[in-house]
């Protein structure tokens, strides 16, 4: 009997910190782990006690890439507690705010964290001394996403204008018109990534996934919708925990997903691509065609092309939003809290981020359970390695570590966030 | 585009002990006339953008090492950092990464100076270490004779 390993101790260019052992016996792929090892940081525990106004702006801390998720999943689960609706121009200023963290994000992982395992580089500053003008383009784009987070949340990291019921302050269109100028180029920007990274050579693997993300009745989901799968899912968010089961492993500090009775699925940009293409804007869904992407995309190394359609969106999306912008009469509709639960699923970058909350009477926050996309994508990372790995193994012991370590990143895993860096380990026989 | 051509860039997180004294030393140095003081959590592209179109960059941060209050005088210009002087970045994108995605886009200041504090302690919420605490005065000073030389040559 032949037992070989492999390990990656330190997984790069990801968000946090984890591992990834494979064992290989005789041949054949015999263990998958996905080891998360940064310690818990228990904010579900220290939510109780504090005032709901409070969740949005102590979730945020949770993620330094994806603050706007934690403050739209708590406010949306507190307005639903309380049975808020907000008015329509407060709306579409959290789609804008959703847009520029959609865009930051992704340009982020496209370009620093994603492409140099296309090019053969092995960071991204080695790629940026030879693709000068794509790292350029990048990091200017990914710098007009700052600027919505910036001027509609009153900073780029963290931001503090969010509150339940709306924000704090409000902008006016004078000051939203230089963002539109600079959203034109960021479109044009965009529609090139898309050509950039359509041109990546991509291995050709598919998988049968279950896809679950929000569908909205007439938009591309960020904040609202139904939760629907492509294998029949089609729920609330309040009835989440009856379809999701949260589950401990061993080897890693993060809990995995699955769903009842079915096991892994993925959230996402391809779970969210493959459900809403029909909601696309026309010009997103002509630069997909031309990538060559058809309405269902279950490659998950194209996810890289996914995700720089997702930003041509979230700029075309901010510049209809910037267009159509009426200032609200007042920045923030009333709050009057009441015992109760609420729950929230909105469209994190990396995929579905799930809120709920108990509260009393006085809206002090009495239990809370958060969900993040990367606890719900872990076992599907852990399965494509499982699929993929058999047609590998004659790479040798660098390049295959390689492959599993892009196959991770494919998912943008937000490692922070799900628990809590990568290492791999690759026991081959 | 930089609005001044010199800047300090004072690197920290204020929460995790000595990792607040860069921030606390840009601090100090807020009145130096003709410079640009800016604070920074690390973040490499953030790093980048404000090296951007400066004459120099003088970057203050606390580095990982086994004698805090120690200091480092390094000249980026003339070569990288050295690796795993800055520990605390965020997810292994840091400091030293951002002066070398600067160099590979020719976007690094001609006079790049990163003065390396060594710190003891990056616990969160934990006091600074009275060895760094100590430092910070002489470094104050330090910078600001460099700062001097800098807005003189510009």
């Amino acid at each position: 009997m032949a037992v070989k390993k492999i390990k990656v101790d330190y997984l790069a260019r990801v968000e946090g910190e984890g591992a990834l052992h494979v064992t290989l016996k005789d041949g054949a792929v015999r263990d998958v782990e996905l080891r998360i090892f940064e310690p818990p940081r228990f904010f579900e525990a220290f939510l109780r006690g504090r005032a709901f106004g409070e969740a949005p702006d102590i979730t945020a801390r949770i993620c330094g890439i994806c603050p706007v998720a934690y403050q739209m999943s708590a406010v949306h689960a507190m307005e639903d507690a309380f049975g808020v609706v907000v008015d329509a121009p407060l709306r579409a200023l959290r789609r804008l705010l959703y847009c520029g963290e959609w865009i930051e994000s992704h340009v982020l992982h496209i370009t620093m964290l994603h492409a140099p395992d296309f090019l053969g580089y092995e960071s991204a500053i080695a790629m940026a001394r030879e693709h000068q003008a794509e790292v350029e383009r990048g990091l200017q784009l990914k710098k007009v996403g700052n600027e919505i987070v910036q001027l509609v949340g009153g900073r780029e990291i963290h931001p503090i204008n969010v509150r339940v019921g709306g924000f704090y302050r409000t902008p006016t269109r004078r000051e939203l018109a230089p963002l539109a100028e600079r959203l034109k180029w960021a479109r044009d920007a965009a529609i090139e990534t898309v050509r950039w990274v359509a041109g990546f050579e991509f291995p050709d693997c598919e998988r049968d996934y279950e896809f679950v993300a929000l569908r909205h009745a007439g938009e591309y989901p960020f904040n609202e919708g139904r939760l629907v799968s492509n294998k029949g899912l089609d729920i609330g968010a309040r009835d989440y925990e009856a379809h999701f089961e949260e589950r401990h492993v061993a080897y890693s500090t993060a809990l995995q997903s699955v769903i009842r009775g079915r096991g892994a699925y993925l959230v996402g940009p391809l779970a969210r691509y493959s459900l809403n293409f029909d909601r696309l804007s026309p010009l997103a869904q002509e630069a997909a065609r031309e990538a060559g992407l058809g309405p269902v995309c279950a490659n998950p190394y194209r996810s890289i092309v996914v995700r720089a359609v997702e930003t041509l969106y979230a700029c075309d999306e901010a510049l209809r939003l910037i267009e159509g912008y009426q200032e609200p009469a007042r920045p923030a509709v009333p709050v009057e809290p009441r015992a109760g639960s609420g729950y929230a699923c909105t469209e994190a970058p990396r995929g579905l981020l799930y809120h709920r909350y108990a509260l009393d009477a006085q809206g002090t926050i009495t239990d809370a359970r958060i969900v993040p996309p990367t606890s719900q994508n872990q076992t599907s990372i852990e399965d494509d390695l499982r699929a993929f790995l058999p047609d590998w193994l004659g790479l040798d012991d660098e390049a295959l570590r390689w492959r599993c370590e892009q196959t991770i990143r494919n998912y943008d895993p937000c490692i922070s966030c799900s628990c809590h860096f990568l290492r791999l380990e690759l026991e081959r026989g | 585009m930089a609005s001044a051509p010199v800047v300090v860039i004072g690197v920290g997180n204020t929460m995790r002990a000595d990792d607040a004294a860069g921030v606390l030393v840009a601090r100090r140095l807020r009145s130096c006339p003709g410079v640009e003081i800016c604070e920074q959590s690390g973040e490499a592209t953030a790093l980048l953008e404000a090296l951007r179109g400066r004459a120099a960059a003088l970057i203050v941060d606390a580095a990982a090492g086994t004698r805090p209050g120690r200091l480092h005088r390094l000249d980026a210009a003339a070569q990288p950092l050295p690796q795993g002087l800055f520990g605390c970045s965020t997810h292994g994108f840091g400091v030293a990464e951002g002066i070398e995605l600067a160099r590979a886009l020719g976007a690094l200041p001609p006079v790049c100076v990163v003065y390396a504090l060594e710190g003891g302690c990056f616990d969160t919420g934990a006091p600074m270490s009275d060895a760094v605490a100590r430092a910070l005065p002489r470094l104050a000073e330090d910078i600001t004779k460099d700062i001097e030389k800098c807005t003189k040559r510009t």
